[in-house]
């Protein structure tokens, strides 16, 4: 499609202004975490100032930002590779050899998820202390495994689905047995699936904030809880609060913009064909 | 719809069977998962719907009868938080499902440091909840310190007091900036995959561009937007945090979505069998929202 | 071979200090507290104590005060036992000590000097006579002003002011121009908010929550009159932004110099004459908190406490921590580090007996009366059931509190006070039946 001079301009402005809109307010956040907090309480606000890392280091030495984000990193990785463990076969099952409760079973998953997680958290939590996964790693990559395996087993029975029924069949009758024809056959075809699916459950993880603070407390606390103890404290906080905002987002924002071609790839939900 | 899509293979009933039996261990597992962590929430959130027991006051016990679930019901602010929370799914998927198909198609199209600007704008999806919520809250919505007080001032009008005059409205602000990126990755996915030379063969019928995106475009986005509705709803039926965050349900109750109630009127008190009645209530609603919107949906999605 | 020696010598040294290891077996506390300022110096000066204590490790989590309170509250009546040291108010430590959650203090060593902790805060946190928590900090409540503002306007602030007085000289004050703003009182809905605020409010005005059989009695011209001063002075001279502000927000704009006058805790008087924190801090005067036609109610008080959950498995380790934050030579620390006049106050007489205190903190002899004269216990002009001036010293307030909160901020944003009170009225006696009473 051909644009003119006049067109282009338009559409320049157009989707720089969007784009730009819709990311003001993390260039904001991060913009104050590098002011002073009184700065940053000005009217009107500074563009220009004197940026500091005062807000940083007391960030830091409030709260050991590595204990915390490492946490994260395993709770988020943890429950995305069991989710997808558990997740591939159930889809595979449902993709290829769909039985008349397919459906029904998938649905059900999904229904799953709208179980808001205050109403469960007293049976969750005498769960977790009798089997002793309060503030464990292993607990949260439990939970947030089983949190997302509806999503997980959706997202891969689409990408399954969409593998051309020939491959397989032509594979069946060369003698090939489920587990062969799993691995030789599907698993190249649809990797772009698998890997989006797994970008998907990791940001979810990462940013969950309710399990997290109410499962752990020290050892295996992740940085939702690290925002917990900087949001609405005495005294001024926009610039502390900016910091360790900014600190907690970074890494899945630097993570996503990085694999956001990946994730654009497989993200469709078998909605595109 | 699906040029690529093949019928599965007709097979003997006898093979089938075979078939479905082998795979048993490939589902087994995460169903059984599932099935365990539905069944065991599930059971102990029945069971303690029907008792009195609250964590704070241990004398108190027995079994409740349908006090707890009338409890709920017959609270005033139990329908204000339905229709809330209708109105919050409903708002926040009809904002991204707009403006994401308005951007996807502006997206699609090229110009000078577009991935750039795309990388940009689906940022927001990135972003955890707590933390886009408490930077709307004292950053950008504050109607002292915050940009858009600043810029109303800016042009010499009053700031709007979002949380006070307008609370659901902020609400859905903060989530949809949320979600609108998802939307629009989605979108931008589907848009792409257009065939241009159709488009083009429109064009050249002399289709401007507003009847190429509702004959074309739009036809074509039906899945994809079917696909935002339903995972959106699935998150969006839940919301808590941005509420908790900032308007703790209020004022009054006009933020109040039943995922809050839930906790403002069980987990707050500690009472469990409360809770979990709220639970339980939930579950039947989700299943209902299921029912007709999965559903639905889901047929579209020939799954 | 030598690889294998060296082997078998390490396990052998291993084997060998076992014994000595678990002997010496680090205790690991790990500490739950909220991020208020005073308790964020706590976990920094800790560094000292884990010096001073080299068999004692700490382990923070800090957390907003409503994460918090749900965290702990959900731990502690599951028993779980995550936590070796709660911060928690005296709004729990009675009754939580009733459920036998909590290890009773007794038997403190000497030159802890039990006896030193003013008396009434001392009181908040026993439970037939036991202590069952140390305060780290306390507060009742008093009237901030700008003393520049009221002077420019042409007003003073009498000794005893009372509420109808104080929508006088706020309506003189407020200058929405510059975005100065008569008076900031607390509009977050939330028990230990709004409520904390509107309870002694309405106790002044003649009200009270419940009557002697637990009947609420929201709906009554008492609670009419109360909610509707505050609902009416609020929107014309209050900030925008009200119904989300609370006493860390409202500190923030106080300590900005955008309000005239705030009526809140006695604890942000060491925020709001400190410098560091402050933008006004040679500007603020104070003055009691205003009384209505009611005197002589149950009056503020608040305390911080560290309390040792019953399931904590290093009972010990926990009170050698909770005694040390909560002692003199604390006290003594803070001021040495940050200036007397950042030390948690409210706790002890001898702060308030040391001259440098009393020179760097002009407000000292004001706070320590108005602590010492606190009594939450005070019978409200009808008898009542309950005690606390600021809460209902029941486990079921906090999510009553909460929600009458809710309804009342939606005062300030239009809505009719008597509608707001039936259905605030008609709520709390939803949750009373179900909460089984009257008892």
């Amino acid at each position: 499609m051909r644009t003119t001079g006049r067109q282009l301009l338009l559409i320049t402005i157009l989707g720089w202004g969007v784009a730009l809109l819709l990311f003001f307010p993390i260039f904001w956040m991060v913009l104050t975490s590098f002011k002073s907090e009184v700065a940053a309480i000005e009217v009107p606000p500074r563009l220009l100032f004197t940026p500091t890392l005062e807000s940083y280091a007391e960030v830091q030495a409030r709260a050991d930002y590595l204990h915390f984000a490492l946490n994260s990193v395993i709770v988020s990785v943890g429950g995305t590779v069991l989710a997808l463990a558990l997740g591939i076969p159930a889809a595979y099952a449902m993709a290829f050899h769909p039985t008349r409760r397919t459906r029904s079973t998938l649905l059900w998953m999904l229904s799953t998820k709208m179980l808001p997680s205050v109403g469960v958290l007293v049976p969750i939590y005498l769960l977790f202390r009798t089997f002793g996964l309060l503030d464990s790693r292993a607990g949260l990559v439990v939970i947030y495994a089983l949190m997302n395996l509806p999503i997980v087993v959706w997202m891969l029975f689409t990408f399954f689905k969409e593998v051309p029924g020939e491959i397989l069949e032509a594979g069946r009758m060369d003698g090939a047995r489920t587990g062969a024809e799993f691995w030789h056959l599907l698993l190249p075809l649809t990797v772009p699936g698998i890997a989006s699916t797994g970008l998907l459950s990791l940001i979810l993880c990462w940013n969950e904030a309710f399990w997290s603070l109410n499962l752990t407390s020290s050892e295996a606390a992740p940085l939702t809880a690290f925002i917990a103890s900087f949001s609405s404290p005495q005294g001024l906080f926009f610039a502390k609060l900016s910091a360790a905002s900014t600190v907690a987002v970074a890494p899945i924002l630097v993570f996503g913009w990085l694999s956001q071609r990946q994730l654009v790839r497989g993200l469709t939900f078998g909605a595109v064909k | 719809m699906s040029s690529t899509a093949i019928a599965p293979p007709a097979a003997p009933a006898a093979q089938d069977r075979s078939r479905t039996r082998s795979t048993l261990p490939l589902i087994a597992p995460s169903v059984g998962v599932l099935l365990l962590w539905m069944i065991v929430p599930l059971v102990m959130t029945l069971w303690f719907s029907f008792q009195r027991y609250n964590l704070l006051n241990p004398e108190v016990g027995g079994f409740a009868g349908f006090e707890n679930y009338e409890f709920l019901v017959t609270d005033p602010d139990f329908w204000a938080s339905l229709t809330n929370t209708l109105v919050l799914v409903g708002s926040v998927l009809v904002i991204t499902v707009v403006f994401g198909t308005l951007l996807a198609v502006l997206f699609d199209q090229p110009f000078p440091g577009q991935g750039i600007a795309r990388v940009l704008a689906i940022s927001p999806f990135f972003v955890m909840p707590t933390v886009s919520a408490l930077v709307w809250k004292n950053l950008m919505m504050h109607p002292i310190y915050g940009v858009l007080g600043v810029l109303a001032r800016a042009v010499g009008m009053e700031p709007v007091d979002w949380f006070a005059e307008y609370p659901m409205a902020a609400i859905i602000i903060i989530v949809s900036w949320q979600w609108l990126p998802f939307a629009l990755l989605i979108l931008l996915t589907a848009v792409q995959s257009l065939d241009h030379e159709q488009k083009e063969a429109a064009r050249m019928d002399g289709a401007g561009p507003v009847a190429q995106f509702f004959f074309i475009t739009l036809p074509h986005l039906g899945r994809a937007i079917s696909v935002v509705v339903m995972i959106e709803t699935i998150f969006l039926l839940t919301v808590f945090a941005e509420i908790f965050v900032t308007t703790s349900g209020g004022p009054g109750n006009a933020t109040t979505n039943l995922a809050f109630l839930i906790y403002a009127r069980a987990l707050l008190q500690f009472d469990v069998g409360g809770g979990s009645a709220g639970g339980v209530v939930a579950i039947i609603l989700a299943n209902i929202v299921a029912f007709f919107l999965v559903r639905s949906i889901a047929r579209r999605l020939e799954v | 071979m030598a690889m294998r020696r060296i082997a078998i010598a390490f396990a052998a040294a291993i084997v060998a200090a076992w014994p000595m290891a678990t002997l010496h077996a680090q205790s690991t506390l790990t500490i739950a507290t909220v991020n208020n300022g005073d308790m964020v110096v706590m976990q920094r000066l800790s560094a000292r104590f884990e010096q001073q204590h080299p068999a004692i490790r700490l382990r923070w989590v800090v957390l907003e005060e409503n994460v918090l309170r749900q965290r702990v509250t959900t731990d502690i009546a599951t028993r779980a036992g995550q936590f070796d040291i709660m911060t928690i108010g005296n709004y729990e430590v009675p009754i939580w000590a009733r459920q036998g959650w909590l290890s009773a203090l007794e038997n403190l060593p000497a030159e802890y000097d039990v006896n030193d902790i003013l008396a009434p805060v001392r009181a908040g946190i026993s439970h037939e006579n036991k202590l069952y928590a140390l305060p780290f900090y306390a507060e009742s409540a008093m009237t901030y002003y700008r003393t520049d503002l009221l002077q420019r306007a042409g007003v003073t602030m009498p000794a005893e002011p009372t509420y109808a007085q104080i929508r006088e000289i706020a309506e003189k004050v407020t200058d929405k121009a510059n975005q100065v703003y008569g008076l900031c009182l607390r509009g977050k809905p939330g028990w230990g908010e709004n409520m904390g605020f509107l309870t002694p409010l309405v106790t002044a005005f003649g009200g009270q929550w419940f009557d002697a059989q637990w009947r609420p009695r929201i709906d009554t011209p008492q609670w009419r009159s109360a909610i509707g001063w505050y609902t009416d002075a609020m929107r014309q001279f209050g900030p925008p932004g009200a119904t989300s502000n609370g006493f860390n927000e409202n500190l923030a704009l106080m300590a900005g110099g955008r309000c005239g006058i705030w009526i809140d805790a006695t604890v942000a008087a060491g925020l709001l004459f400190d410098p560091k924190q402050s933008q006004v801090a040679d500007r603020i005067g104070f003055a009691p908190m205003p009384t209505g036609e009611f005197t002589g109610g149950p009056t503020w008080l608040w305390s911080w406490n560290l309390a040792i959950p019953a399931t904590s498995r290093q009972q010990d380790a926990a009170r050698t921590f909770i005694t040390w934050a909560t002692s003199k030579e604390y006290v003594r620390m803070v001021a040495q580090e940050n200036g007397w006049v950042a030390v948690p106050p409210g706790t002890r007489q001898s702060t308030y007996d040391s001259q440098e205190y009393q020179q760097a903190a002009p407000f000292a002899g004001f706070v320590q009366r108005a602590i010492m004269s606190a009594n939450p216990n005070a019978q409200t002009r009808e008898p009542r059931p309950y005690t606390g001036a600021q809460f209902v010293a029941i486990p079921e307030y906090q999510g009553i509190g909460t929600q009458v909160g809710q309804t009342i901020a939606s005062t300030l944003t239009g809505a009719p006070v008597e509608q707001a009170l039936r259905s605030a009225q008609s709520a709390t006696d939803r949750a009373m039946r179900q909460a089984g009473y009257p008892k």
